[in-house]
């Protein structure tokens, strides 16, 4: 093979692909209507500020802050609610792990209901259930926390819709570009396909990348089930230069 | 092997929702106890070289309502224009600069930081850009996170001259990405999200 470079594509991210993410403006989702920026995004090829990004490596993470169970326990016991374990692999679009790198999340409880004071629904508060925690990925990229399966509940959107059960996930890469947010299903919910969030997706591939696998293999008997989530995030184009020098 | 295409696509982006603070910021939304802060509430922790400064980023809707459920993210070079130890993510020291700050929008829809004037970094075409810091803004309503950046209205002449901004072709949209300096240093920026003084956002 000749080994042309690209000038320019050194080490870039591949282009956002606007078609697989929501667009901004998303009638059914309500919220947009007012928050939807109106004019196109301008194009710019990642510079040096956006391609470079902040670690975290420094960060010394609690004990317990991949513990939805205990972490907010006040008085030493667990969270009500289905017991689980969720985990998976970040990756990168080229299928290489990204390690070392920070995954947050944050659900509401077992009934459905966010420690929140702005929330409105009836379901009742676990006072040992704070509803966050964080993570940072290994060196092959795999991140775990433990929880209580999030309920579903109904939001002023409608007259009458309902989350699917779902863990919001914020995760970092390498790169500020990188930055994502996003949200977790799980497997064989009906109810991912009555939400007018996850509509705001339009490719039925996009949204299954969004729901968490059923793992048994990994449930830890007579205590917890085992949910996988794999999260991919932005890769860089390889060049031939940089094919030779590090020899993939 | 050289990739043209991507093995695997990006995982989909989702709203943040109207409780991203519970899982971002918890001790600003009254969860205390679980972290001992806020990561990226502080972005200086120690001596560090350049000016201190405050940046007001305040959020307003399409109806002109100001978001108190939005958050922000920057990312910014340090005085000298150089990026904190990206090399280095098993680092354990906590750099005396983070570059990285994160704060919640308050009840007047502003995100407040504590982070000094950045320096100038090289653009794609070689030559330096404008001080500036990058953003990612997302709150419910908010599909995919929001990028941008801000610049300094006191440096007017690096401004002239910047890659980025000259991208913009229409020249009053420009002064969407511009800080209004209110006293020494102290910065604020309006980031309207539609209507007619809508900020340039980046397809990054
Ligand atoms: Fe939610």
């Amino acid at each position: 093979m000749s080994g042309i470079i690209l000038p320019g594509a050194d080490g870039a991210l591949y282009q956002r692909d606007r078609a697989w993410h929501p667009a901004a403006d998303t009638p059914g989702y309500k919220s947009t209507t007012f928050r939807a920026p109106k004019h196109s995004l301008l194009a710019l090829g990642p510079t040096k500020s956006e391609m470079s990004g902040p670690t975290f490596g420094h960060e010394k993470l609690g004990a317990l802050d991949n513990d939805l169970i205990r972490n907010f326990s006040q008085d030493g016991s667990d969270a009500i609610g289905q017991r689980m374990i969720v985990y998976g692999q970040v990756l990168d679009e080229n299928a290489r792990p990204v390690p070392h790198t920070l995954v947050e999340y944050w659900q509401a409880n077992a009934g459905g209901r966010y420690r929140h004071k702005k929330e409105g629904y009836l379901a009742a508060l676990d006072p040992n259930f704070g509803g966050f925690g964080r993570s940072i990925t290994d060196e092959n990229g795999f991140y775990h926390f433990r929880t209580v399966k999030p309920g579903a509940y109904p939001w002023p959107n409608g007259g009458n819709d309902w989350r699917p059960a779902h863990i919001h996930f914020s995760v970092f890469g390498h790169a500020f570009a990188q930055r994502l947010i996003t949200q977790m299903y799980f497997e064989g919910d009906p109810m991912i396909w009555q939400c007018p969030i996850v509509a705001t997706i339009n490719d039925k591939a996009a949204i299954d990348q969004l729901t968490a696998r059923l793992d048994r293999q990994n449930t830890t008997p007579m205590d917890a089930l085992a949910y996988r989530f794999d999260i991919v995030l932005r890769g860089r184009r390889s060049t031939m230069f940089e094919n030779k020098l590090e020899g993939n | 092997m050289l990739h043209p295409v991507p093995t695997l696509k990006e995982t989909p982006s989702q709203t943040a929702g109207p409780y991203v603070h519970i899982g971002m910021t918890p001790n600003f939304c009254d969860i205390p106890g679980v972290y001992a802060t806020d990561m990226g509430s502080t972005m200086i922790n120690g001596e560090v070289e350049g000016e201190r400064i405050t940046l007001n980023i305040r959020l307003i809707d399409g109806a002109g309502v100001p978001l108190n459920d939005g958050l922000v993210e920057i990312w910014q070079a340090d005085a000298s224009g150089s990026f904190v130890s990206p090399t280095a993510p098993n680092s354990n020291s906590v750099p005396a600069f983070t570059g990285w700050g994160r704060q919640p929008a308050n009840g007047d829809g502003v995100a407040a930081f504590e982070t000094i004037k950045p320096g100038r970094v090289a653009g794609p075409d070689g030559k330096p850009m404008a001080p500036h810091v990058s953003l990612w803004i997302v709150a419910r309503g908010i599909n995919i996170g929001l990028q941008t950046r801000l610049y300094f209205e006191d440096e007017a002449e690096a401004n002239e001259g910047d890659f980025v901004l000259n991208k913009i072709m229409d020249k009053r949209r420009r002064q969407t990405l511009i800080a209004r300096k209110e006293n020494a240093g102290r910065y604020h920026l309006d980031i309207h999200l539609q209507g007619e003084k809508e900020t340039v956002f980046f397809d990054i």
